[in-house]
């Protein structure tokens, strides 16, 4: 019993540490950028490596998406002869739903990984160390680039996202499933609006602040050689995952209570 | 043993200095002081503590108690930021060279000048031709460093440590697992660094070779303590049966 609670105690103080580590790595960060210390030629290398590494993924996710989301819908509401309000229906989960949560995933799959792994090799071969006795502090020199390059990509990639699902859903319920293009078109412009575009840009601001932190965070942290930088990677995709769709749920429920729904 | 000699203002000067990781004590209360311009051998066995005391030096492991001072100033309650200034004084080889792998040879001996402020791409030529040609590098600039052999590495390491001309470097196993030839150009490029541009070293080392050829003062670490410190003259001179196996190589397990 005593064994189990000092068990319980110690993982929720491993939490509450971890979550305090990943604060003050969000504060350092944001502290260097309001100071101006940001190094352009690292933010420019990290917007190609994450902004235009991960065209492929977005891209396929998000056509995809697009057409999956569209046949279900289309054979589900065809049943109830509703198949005009598929476009609607796949632009608004598109927008708020499906664009940001699933860049979200692909990303932090993708980039996250990749950044814990870079970072966590640097830490277990005293390249970090390295830096700081060179006088370079590793959150200026490696975290801040990135975090700059994600909090300009990421919304730009869910946009992105969004609208090439919406093509495709264009492309597979007009040409494919026989939806008369006008009606497609038409209640789109009745049922979308700008707001749907700010909680897409919106969450997408926040899942990468999501992704940077955790994954730099378990970089920098990563103990024990090779198995540590395999571990930390592993840990960063599985802790970026699980925080998005978490905190997907807080961010919809936020956004409708400030946007809420309704016909414009 | 006096272990607080010379001058009142020592370059280092370290105070009942203690590190533990877990249980294991490592660092039992170390003082010393090191002077300017000296080379001070820090001999011991592996895994003895002697990296762990180098890396306090330069901030990256905090003491559990005692203080360090750098030039007068006590670093140990430092933040990293306020570290900064002093780090740019003290240079450091690490044991595997610690070489940035994303970058080339010429970027890596470029970074300290770059990250200094100096923009000058002419004068960042100069000055790493300058250093790659101090470590019988020249012509290697654009090899990247997972080409390069472990001497190689550890020159590149060393002409990154001293371009920007610090005022003290700290080498931990500068020679280990290097061929005789190579060993002999770094104990030679130590003592050279002393000599003409008066730095300041602090060289973790348990070759023994390497010691008598650089060493103006030698300290010997044994289970967390200091167990020796003085020249090395009277390193040599000594009948401590510790210092003897040192010196002699010799172990006591029974064959």
């Amino acid at each position: 019993m005593i064994e189990k609670s000092s068990a319980h105690s110690s993982a929720l103080r491993s939490f509450f540490t971890y979550l305090g580590e990943v604060a003050l790595l969000v504060i350092e960060s944001f502290q260097t950028i309001a100071s101006g210390r940001i190094r352009f030629p690292l933010v420019v290398a990290q917007l190609v490596e994450i902004g235009y590494g991960s065209q492929f993924v977005v891209v396929v996710t998000g056509a995809f998406t697009g057409a999956v989301f569209t046949a279900q819908i289309f054979y589900q509401f065809s049943t109830l002869s509703m198949s005009s309000a598929v476009g609607p229906v796949v632009c608004v989960a598109l927008f708020r739903e499906l664009g940001p949560v699933l860049t979200g995933l692909m990303v932090a799959g993708r980039v996250g990984a990749a950044m814990s792994a870079e970072i966590g090799s640097m830490k277990v071969t005293q390249q970090l160390d390295a830096l700081r006795a060179l006088a370079v502090h590793p959150t200026d020199y490696l975290v801040v680039p990135r975090v700059v390059a994600m909090l300009i990509s990421m919304p730009l990639l869910v946009t992105e996202c969004v609208f090439v699902g919406i093509l495709s859903s264009y492309f597979v319920a007009t040409k494919l499933l026989g939806i008369p293009s006008i009606y497609f078109l038409q209640n789109i412009e009745r049922f979308i609006d700008g707001h749907n575009l700010v909680m897409s840009l919106a969450k997408g601001f926040v899942f990468a602040i999501i992704i940077v932190f955790i994954s730099c965070q378990q970089g920098l942290t990563t103990r024990e050689g090779a198995v540590g930088v395999g571990k930390a990677t592993t840990e960063a995709v599985v802790i970026c995952s699980l925080c998005i769709l978490i905190g997907n749920f807080f961010l919809t429920m936020a956004l409708n209570m400030i946007f809420p729904a309704g016909l414009r | 043993m006096d272990i607080f000699p010379s001058s009142d203002h020592p370059l280092i000067r370290v105070e009942e200095l203690r590190q533990h990781f877990g249980t294991q004590e490592v660092l039992k209360g170390i003082s010393l002081n090191v002077e300017a311009g000296e080379t001070l051998v820090l001999l011991g066995r592996s895994g003895g503590g002697k990296s762990v005391f180098l890396r306090h030096l330069i901030g990256l492991i905090r003491p559990a108690s005692g203080k360090i001072f750098i030039d007068g100033e006590e670093i140990s309650s430092l933040t990293e930021r306020q570290l900064e200034p002093i780090r740019r004084k003290i240079g450091m080889l690490f044991q595997d060279g610690a070489l940035f792998d994303s970058m080339n040879v010429f970027e890596n001996v470029a970074f300290p000048l770059r990250e200094s402020g100096e923009k000058n791409s002419r004068i960042i030529e100069e000055k790493v031709a300058n250093a790659l040609e101090l470590v019988s590098l020249t012509g290697h600039d654009e090899k990247m460093p997972v080409n390069l052999s472990g001497g190689m590495r550890k020159r590149v390491a060393l002409a990154r440590a001293v371009i920007s001309q610090p005022t003290c470097i700290l080498y931990d196993e500068p020679t280990a697992g290097l061929d005789p030839i190579v060993c002999d150009t770094i104990n030679r490029l130590i003592r050279r660094l002393q000599e003409q541009l008066g730095m300041t070293s602090i060289v973790v080392t348990h070759d023994m070779r390497s010691a008598n050829q650089i060493a103006d003062r030698i300290v010997l670490l044994h289970d967390g303590k200091i167990h020796f410190l003085g020249s090395l003259k009277e390193f040599h001179a000594s009948k401590d049966p510790l210092l003897l196996d040192f010196i002699h190589g010799r172990s006591h397990e029974i064959e």
